[in-house]
């Protein structure tokens, strides 16, 4: 079949780094392209080149066999591309409907025509099978319900070329399998569908066609039936990666984080946690499944002092912690990776140094008496920048203009370095790509084989499967079972954590008696 | 947006060039600007500009004159420069200033302190400024770290309750005059030293640079700078790290009263050597805002704000008695270098689309 886009030798070049090196690409209707690469690696770059949003200092832009000077986004959209980016450019208090038609509504003299509004997207919502509500405002509806409002908003300004930029990084496994679903009728129906992503197993399951980047030129293009994991993995590294994370048996030592019947509420102060029993031992991981939303964010906060509880008691070395602040928990011995780098874990405009030193800035050998002592911050700062191998042109440099992985690498130098005893990392792997994920598995593994406890919540299956040496499913608030990780499978958390087996027993029985049926 | 001001403003950076020449390209082309209504009201921009000049320039007495017109702006610039660091909006620079004169012309001339030698007198005199400004802050301090009230409208309010207060102590406990209302004279022992008389030059001028090189060593040298500016960056991430979020806005709200509050007991110290009631705001707090916005919130911006100030707010008074260019004038001006500061951007576009253009791609790239 004719492509509908295609890319001839792309070259974009920013000071100090080639973005784009001569990339070629063509995108065919009715496929699923997936565009692999780490983070770097030029892959936004050049969605955003085809998108309008930057020039190509070289290369030319086809679209429908027709050379097209692609200046700004409003080019790209006639020509029928829409881009959904990684962070949503919705209006929170506006309904569905609203956001969908904003720039191009439907109007009724110089007001807007709410009613063919709705209709529009009744009619697109049908036809490609995304189900929206369009009277609901977004600020109430879920990110996976969001991300199809994007896509909406993409076809009703009549995309063809739909570019989805990292789309999965901020779902649940459910709504990954949703959205394959809806991309699956999208290409059906004849969509081109570009697919930014560094995760291998979400290649492998939705697209057809796979372009792997590295260093900003294209390795090479392949269809997914005739390719592995591992194949990728190594292509997009550039050199062998190992998917399994090594480790040998754990060694559990004394009990250093104890849970008594915990609650505590959400920020709509409605009960997240119900009532939480939990102990993590010295010498293991403690892994948390569950989908997201049944507590986990609560939960660390709690804590690590950042939320109350609202009963229930929490034991930090055996020393009762439940109402004491954040601050005297990090100097008892807590370490904490955050879920959320950029609203919690950095303060983007500081340095790399002045990052390093967040919770232990005011206390020796940093500060005496008021006085920040420069050069032991400096000291610091290149120490654990070389120890974790934190890529930044100096330890001057705002922690803002690092990448997500070099950026995480500073999060979880800082806390490891304060030598804690349990170590709380919550998803501490989002949004990185492979490289970085080993990284921070090694790590965490090094720290459990250290004697450290480890408390590790993650959406990531198999992250948790790989690494915990006992899981804890939570489910509504509750944790609903602990099984040691030999016990565990995808099968069994899956039924625990969709809340469809009460219990360990109960799980294990569905499912053996499925395979039993099956 | 702001990691780009911070960056710039971190001293002795190529940033901060960029952010120099940003300043100095708003202030010319106001002055362009400037030009064109002047010529408009038919006069010479010419005999109007060298007024401007001359009124801090033209000879060693006038710039004596322009230190002092460029101290109190260098204090509630400092003021309000503080405060954004940590994330609030100080409007209340204005009625801290008020009460900081208040508090200095009291402990300038109360009985108590009579026989005590200038070493003692003079800087308890100006620590009272200090106190009564940080304590003016304080209450909207309070509100904010710990109910959360908006500091805007509470410092707003606290300017007029600053405003009728001073005005009451003047009309009752402290009038010292039966016609003006004003209080005593304050004693040689609290007043500033002056020189080059008969200008009003004093060492308020030396007192402020000292202030703004410790307030630059407070911000980024110690822990208490770090984490009021941790607070003012990322109050999420403050807290994550076990930095008590609320205390360092309620120290940064009193460290920002106290600087404003501090500039009125100079202002009396040097100057005035009084209260003067005026029935009407000084303008000094709300000129800071303008003067931090055109430095930067940073020290040194500040004290070339203030400079920068001086010389038009002397200048417009010159060229209304020298030229006859209505003083309105300058205000204008000064107004199109507050536009222009503030939509950095607009500058940086001028004859520069191009690279701009692709300055914003690296940006988005990084």
């Amino acid at each position: 079949m004719e492509p509908i886009v295609r890319l001839v030798g792309i070259t974009k070049r920013f000071p100090g780094v080639l973005a784009n090196d001569g990339i070629d690409l063509e995108i065919t209707p009715g496929t699923i392209h997936a565009l692999l690469g780490e983070n770097g690696a030029g892959k936004t770059t050049l969605m955003n080149i085809l998108y309008g949003l930057y020039q190509p200092d070289s290369g030319e832009v086809f679209i429908r066999g027709q050379k097209v000077r692609v200046t700004d986004p409003n080019v790209a959209i006639r020509r029928g591309i829409g881009m959904v980016h990684q962070h949503f450019m919705l209006i929170p208090p506006f309904t569905v409907a609203e956001n969908i038609v904003l720039g191009s509504e439907p109007r009724r003299g110089v007001s807007l025509d709410l009613k063919r509004a709705v209709a529009a997207v009744e009619e697109l919502s049908a036809r490609y099978g995304l189900k929206v509500d369009p009277l609901a405002r977004v600020e109430s509806i879920s990110v996976g319900m969001q991300q199809r409002v994007e896509i909406l908003k993409a076809l009703y300004r009549g995309a063809e070329v739909l570019i989805l930029d990292e789309p999965t990084a901020v779902l649940t496994p459910q709504e990954v399998r949703e959205l394959k679903v809806i991309l699956d009728s999208l290409a059906a129906q004849g969509k081109a569908i570009i697919f930014i992503t560094h995760k291998l197993k979400e290649i492998m399951a939705m697209a057809q066609v796979v372009t792997v980047i590295r260093r900003g030129r294209v390795v090479k293009t392949l269809p997914t039936s005739e390719t592995t994991p591992a194949e990728l993995a190594s292509l997009m590294v550039g050199r062998e990666v190992i998917l399994e994370v090594e480790k040998g048996p754990s060694r559990p030592g004394e009990e250093v984080l104890r849970l008594e019947n915990v609650t505590a509420n959400n920020n709509r102060r409605l009960p997240a946690l119900r009532g939480v029993d939990l102990t993590v031992r010295r010498g293991e991981i403690l892994g948390i499944a569950g989908v997201d939303g049944n507590g986990q964010s609560e939960l660390v906060e709690v804590l690590t002092g950042l939320r109350p509880a609202t009963g229930g008691r929490v034991f930090l070395k055996g020393k009762e912690v439940t109402r004491t602040r954040t601050r005297q928990r990090i100097r008892a011995g807590l370490g904490h990776i955050p879920e959320d780098r950029h609203k919690r874990g950095l303060i983007l405009d500081f340095s790399v140094a002045e990052n390093l030193i967040l919770a232990t800035y005011d206390r020796r050998p940093f500060a005496s008496g008021i006085n920040l002592n420069q050069g032991e911050v400096r000291k610091h700062a290149e120490r654990l920048v070389r120890e974790f191998d934190v890529r930044t042109p100096s330890t001057e440099t705002a922690a803002r203009s690092l990448s997500g992985g070099n950026q995480q690498k500073v999060i979880v130098a800082r806390e490891i370095d304060r030598d804690p005893d349990v170590l709380i990392a919550a998803q501490p792997t989002r949004g990185l790509d492979v490289g970085a994920i080993e990284f921070v598995h090694e790590r965490l593994v090094a720290e459990r084989d250290r004697g450290k406890a480890v408390l590790l919540v993650s959406f990531e299956l198999d992250e948790i499967l790989s690494l915990s040496d006992r899981i804890a499913v939570m489910y509504e608030g509750r944790v609903v079972a602990v099984l040691p990780a030999g016990e565990a499978s995808e099968d069994i958390l899956g039924l625990l954590m969709s809340g469809a087996a009460r219990s360990a027993d109960e799980a294990r029985a569905a499912v053996e008696g499925g395979n039993r049926v099956g | 947006m702001l990691a780009e001001r911070e960056r710039a403003f971190r001293p002795f950076r190529l940033e901060g060039l960029e952010r120099l020449w940003i300043a100095f390209a708003a202030v010319m082309l106001a002055l362009f600007l400037g030009a064109g209504f002047i010529l408009w009201a038919g006069k010479s921009p010419l005999v109007g500009y060298q007024a401007l000049w001359q009124g801090s320039f033209g000879s060693l007495q006038n710039f004596a004159e322009l230190t002092v017109s460029m101290t109190p702006l260098v204090f509630t610039g400092l003021s309000i420069a503080v405060a954004y660091r940590a994330g609030l909006f100080n409007i209340g620079a204005e009625g801290q200033f008020i009460v900081g004169q208040i508090a200095g012309a009291w402990a300038g001339a109360a009985s108590v302190f009579t026989g005590w030698p200038m070493w003692a007198h003079l800087p308890v005199t100006l620590l009272a400024g200090f106190l009564a400004g940080g304590l003016w802050a304080a209450v909207p301090g309070l509100l904010k770290a710990y109910r959360g009230v908006h500091e805007v409208i509470n410092t707003i309010m606290m300017n007029w309750i600053a405003l009728y207060f001073t005005h009451w102590l003047v009309m009752g406990p402290l009038r010292a005059d039966p016609i003006v209302p004003r209080t005593k004279d304050i004693l040689p022992s609290a007043m500033l030293w002056r020189f080059l008389l008969p200008s009003r030059a004093n060492l308020g001028i030396v007192v402020a640079l000292l202030v703004a090189l410790a307030v630059w060593y407070l911000m980024w040298k110690t822990t208490v700078g770090y984490g009021i500016r941790a607070v003012g960056y990322n109050p999420s991430a403050a807290e994550y790290a076990g930095i008590p979020v609320a205390r360092h806005l309620l120290l940064a709200m009193i460290i920002s009263g106290g600087l404003a509050g501090l500039g009125g007991a100079v202002w009396v110290s040097g100057v005035q050597l009084k209260f003067l009631d005026i029935f009407t705001f000084t303008g000094y707090g709300f000129d800071g805002i303008a003067v931090a916005l055109l430095g930067n919130n940073h020290p040194l911006g500040v004290v070339g704000g203030a400079f920068l100030f001086g010389i038009f707010a002397r200048g417009a008074q010159l060229m209304q008695s020298v030229a006859d260019i209505p003083k309105e004038i300058i205000s204008v001006v000064t107004a199109v270098v507050i536009i222009l500061v503030a939509a950095d951007q607009i500058i940086r576009g001028l004859g520069r689309r191009r690279s701009s253009r692709r300055a914003k791609e690296v940006a988005a790239h990084v």
